[in-house]
């Protein structure tokens, strides 16, 4: 009976709510992971061409100018205009997802490409690459930590705009956030919240883990250039602090991140 | 091309900019909401950022305010509020979530605007003579500028957004004719509010652009490299 009257009492913190409840829960969080998955994944292959038209003068400006004010339009109306074209659906949400991470990635991809050094890129020619086996095998792979930065900053914001979708009922965890507004189920909103932030933490975390997995030269070299700076000297030991290395690598990331995506100045 | 041509029709309806539900009263909210909250996030996020980016201390916490603050849901901050003892003050709740919403872009910016002025600048500044408040009004926050504005355009954009946003949980505001078309299920009503929010927040980016460039203590300098 006392387990019940946190239902009744409409308490914020309700074990029975997460109980009973617990389908309506996964559901809503595998339909949010669903929605932010399909959008940064289609929001990285859009973004990719675009960084690499961006890298002609001529394009820079348009494309660049594009996407931010892409990212300048309310989300609720983003999706309010896209209502015409698709209807009350998933792919409504999905795009307009897709065009708000477009900012963040073209950016970061960009700035990525751009950093990837000259003498790289010459001696990669001196040896006979192409362009396409240049860009694939040289300035990718260097560009791969601007780029995992951005994806990850495009996730989270992602994770959290997803939400908004409730408008149109593809809201994920949203959904019941909007749901519980209506019904003044204080349980439901606050545990849907708590789930969204949750998921936000851990698609970054994933996504630390995949970065740190795929560029393991950024954590090789942290160390050499910390001490001396070109010369290539390895001190004995270095390499051993595995966990701080790490720990740097976010704050860098991040930092690095957050400047990429909000310092340069829209046109 | 029937909705673009029914949200004409309905912009051009002039009913539907009068009255309680209309969009010059929509309009005066949203822009009241965000103005006073603009305010208000200013005063709290520039000094607080501008004297820890003077003083280089705090930066773990001005970087991952902003990490933080893209992780939370604005609607999901919007509806606790609502549902909080404060859903009882009117507009309280909105105001708040505003608030909370535009700190964050401006600490984060105007921090490593500060972080990122050259030191060998400041050094030469100090070298000089001057004290530390010279160096921050006459060395710093001119070089600091341009992502200490950076900032505060992030952060107006955002809370036009969280204010449009804010009538997902029941409050005024422009979003308001959205949230009432999808009701009424009346697809040229969203597709008419829709643009104008998208207008509006296009208008307020702008205007800060220019007021930045306006305002510009570089501005007309040779040598910089902006």
């Amino acid at each position: 009976m006392s387990k019940q009257n946190c239902l009744v009492a409409n308490d914020w913190i309700c074990g029975e709510y997460l109980r009973s409840r617990s389908q309506d829960l996964t559901d809503a969080t595998v339909q949010h992971i669903g929605i932010t998955a399909a959008s940064v994944a289609i929001g990285v292959l859009v973004a990719f061409p675009l960084a690499l038209l961006a890298r002609r003068k001529a394009f820079a400006g348009p494309v660049l100018g594009l996407t931010t004010v892409l990212y300048t339009v309310p989300s609720l109306a983003m999706f309010s205009l896209l209502l015409p074209l698709f209807g009350l659906s998933a792919s409504l949400v999905v795009t307009g997802l897709v065009m708000y991470s477009l900012t963040i990635l073209v950016r970061n991809i960009l700035a990525g490409l751009q950093a990837v050094p000259e003498e790289a890129k010459e001696a990669a020619r001196g040896l006979g690459y192409g362009p396409a086996r240049l860009l694939w095998e040289v300035e990718l792979p260097l560009a791969l930590p601007a780029l995992l930065a951005g994806v990850r900053i495009a996730t989270v914001s992602t994770v959290a705009l997803t939400t908004v979708g409730a408008i149109v009922d593809y809201g994920g965890l949203g959904s019941l956030i909007l749901d519980g507004l209506d019904t003044t189920f204080k349980a439901q909103v606050l545990t849907a919240s708590v789930l969204c932030v949750l998921l936000a933490l851990a698609a970054d975390l994933l996504l630390l883990g995949v970065q740190w997995l795929l560029t393991p030269w950024t954590r090789a070299t942290r160390a050499t250039r910390a001490s001396s700076g070109p010369r290539i000297r390895r001190r004995p030991g270095a390499g051993g602090g595995g966990p701080l290395a790490k720990a740097e690598d976010t704050a860098a990331a991040s930092a690095g991140g957050a400047s990429v995506a909000k310092a340069a100045d829209p046109v | 091309m029937n909705a673009i041509s029914g949200a004409w029709d309905w912009l051009t309806t002039g009913a539907n900019w009068q009255g309680e539900k209309g969009v010059w009263h929509r309009l005066t909210e949203h822009l009241y909401f965000s103005g006073v909250c603009l305010a208000v996030a200013c005063l709290i996020a520039l000094p607080l950022a501008l004297w820890l980016g003077h003083l280089g201390k705090g930066g773990a916490l001005a970087v991952n305010i902003s990490n933080i603050g893209r992780a939370v849901p604005t609607l999901a901050v919007l509806v606790l509020l609502t549902l909080t003892p404060l859903g009882e003050h009117g507009d309280l709740p909105t105001l708040i979530a505003l608030v909370l919403f535009a700190v964050p872009p401006m600490l984060t910016n105007a921090y490593l605007g500060m972080r990122e002025v050259d030191r060998s600048v400041v050094e030469a500044a100090r070298g000089m003579g001057m004290s530390g408040g010279q160096v921050f009004r006459r060395v710093e926050l001119p070089l600091a500028y341009g992502l200490v504005m950076t900032g505060i355009r992030s952060a107006a954009v955002q809370v036009v957004a969280t204010a449009t946003l804010a009538a997902m949980a029941g409050e005024g505001g422009l979003g308001r004719i959205i949230t009432a078309g999808f009701n009424l299920q009346n697809t040229p009503q969203v597709v008419a509010g829709a643009f104008l929010v998208a207008l509006l927040a296009l208008l307020v980016e702008a205007a800060l652009v220019l007021a930045g460039k306006a305002f510009d203590p570089m501005r007309g300098r040779s040598g910089t490299a902006r």
